[in-house]
């Protein structure tokens, strides 16, 4: 076991994922909480098929990923919430319209220009060697504005999602927030996307969230466990891949969903025990 | 003192008439009960002074009271049945409305909010989680809310709704109390009978007019 992890500290690219991997689980699993309470868990998957169909538009015209993605994505964060508020449309068919027409327009451009290769490969499954030397800076310092913001605004986040018509109604500005929330999920899972793939990136905001709310019953409690648990399932997730040779993202997701099942047994038995 | 006129306030759903032409005056101090047959627009009435619904015609002003001494208690379909939060972390939540711009909780904040818990008689409920508890504690978990944001005035819809004949008449002496310190109630509630004789003001909202 320790020679496994001296030969994968080895690699600097490993390093490099595994720094920006946990800043990045970190950041979703904060994120991942409030987006799961309000029932906007479907918001990362659409966001994440945004992401894929603008690095579809990155790659071919040799600009940065990450400097086109994040932009286009938060907009396409915006026109969500934008469309749920009105209402005139369903949020979910919202969401299920714009993901299904990125993802085509990504696959589409894709074939047309480099051809469906390896590197499409990446982005749709992520992988360990995505990330460059140069993007680690910037996502490690978007990352720590993510989490300083959340923390900063921890307890006015509690107030609306917990009841947003009272918050609304002693003043509090809910879009403000609302906004606030779906930019940060956007530039995350942008970021996120490059090791998880556009696919499975969204399981990394909801995971931890959901499997915390299985045995846990006070906020601060959820986001601690959460936190600790999205950061735990992504170590072990790399190891995995690293020693089985398998993608980095399923591996992560597979752990994931491991620890949601024990979690879930674990509350099961629980109740059962308080029933007798 | 007058802190509170509704001038022939309306308010629309797509094309149905929610309110129709509602107009009254509120003092400070005072504990207006609103009744009601379903559908005659009691909830949306304190939607719209809430500021949740626009009214699609008619005024409603506040004076000397601002956004923030609002205090709105939906009927209890608001707030998920999951969510994990513990009471202690629902009431002291209350207190951030009081804050401008710093946004952590102080020593005060926490004085506060036992106070209030003391108050309504749930302090023995602090640690526990709030999607346990039964109707009426939460209602009395949401009012200690408001009490710790300072309200000075409460837009309750349907307080007693779930509750027993027991925790509602207490529900209602909890409320005379508060009201009888000074602020200000609105409750909007089908029961006359059990109700209407703790308000000192009553409005009736009509049926629907076609």
């Amino acid at each position: 076991m320790l020679e496994l992890l001296e030969d994968l500290f080895s690699y600097s690219f490993v390093v490099r994922a595994i720094v920006v991997g946990i800043c990045v689980s970190l950041c979703a699993s904060f994120l991942g909480l409030p987006l799961v309470l309000r029932r906007y868990s479907m918001i990362g998957d659409g966001l994440s098929h945004v992401g894929f169909g603008t690095l579809a538009i990155a790659v071919p015209l040799g600009l940065s990923p990450l400097k086109v993605s994040i932009p286009l994505v938060m907009l396409a964060a915006f026109l969500l919430l934008r469309i749920r508020e009105s209402s005139k449309m369903q949020g979910d068919a919202a969401i299920a319209i714009i993901s299904c027409s990125s993802l085509a327009i990504g696959v589409i451009i894709i074939s047309l220009t480099v051809g469906m290769n390896t590197d499409v490969c990446n982005y749709m499954f992520g992988s360990i060697l995505a990330i460059k030397q140069g993007e680690v800076y910037l996502c490690v310092v978007i990352s720590v504005v993510i989490l300083f913001l959340f923390v900063f605004f921890y307890n006015k986040i509690f107030s609306v999602i917990f009841d947003e018509n009272y918050a609304k109604a002693s003043g509090t500005n809910i879009e403000f927030y609302n906004m606030l929330l779906a930019l940060l999920t956007a530039v995350i899972i942008v970021i996120g996307m490059r090791i998880m793939g556009a696919m499975l990136i969204s399981s990394l905001i909801i995971f931890p969230a959901l499997t915390s709310m299985r045995l846990l019953k006070t906020f601060k409690s959820v986001v601690v466990c959460s936190a600790f648990l999205s950061v735990v399932c992504f170590f072990m997730g790399v190891v995995i891949s690293f020693a089985y040779n398998v993608p980095t993202g399923a591996s992560i997701v597979a752990v994931n969903l491991i620890s949601f099942l024990v979690f879930c047994l674990i509350s099961f038995f629980k109740r059962k025990k308080e029933l007798i | 003192m007058k802190i509170l006129s509704c001038v022939q306030v309306s308010v629309k759903y797509e094309s149905a008439l929610a309110l129709n032409d509602c107009s009254f005056e509120l003092d400070a101090g005072n504990f207006l009960g609103v009744f009601g047959e379903n559908g005659s627009g009691k909830s949306t009435l304190l939607k719209s002074i809430a500021g949740l619904v626009k009214p699609n015609s008619g005024s409603i002003e506040f004076h000397d009271i601002k956004k923030n001494d609002i205090g709105y208690m939906a009927q209890q379909t608001g707030i998920q049945k999951d969510f994990p939060a513990s009471v202690y972390e629902v009431v002291l939540s209350g207190t951030l409305c009081r804050h401008s711009k710093f946004y952590f909780y102080g020593k005060n904040d926490k004085k506060q909010a036992d106070k209030n818990l003391e108050l309504l008689g749930i302090e023995q409920l602090k640690r526990r989680s709030f999607q346990e508890l039964s109707g009426g504690q939460r209602q009395r978990v949401l009012l200690a809310r408001m009490l710790c944001a300072e309200a000075k005035l409460l837009l309750l819809d349907e307080p007693m709704t779930g509750l027993d004949a027991t925790s509602s008449k207490q529900m209602c002496h909890i409320l005379k109390d508060i009201n009888s310190k000074g602020t200000t109630i609105i409750m909007v509630s089908h029961d006359i009978e059990g109700t209407s004789g703790f308000c000192d003001r009553v409005l009736h909202l009509g049926g629907k007019e076609c």
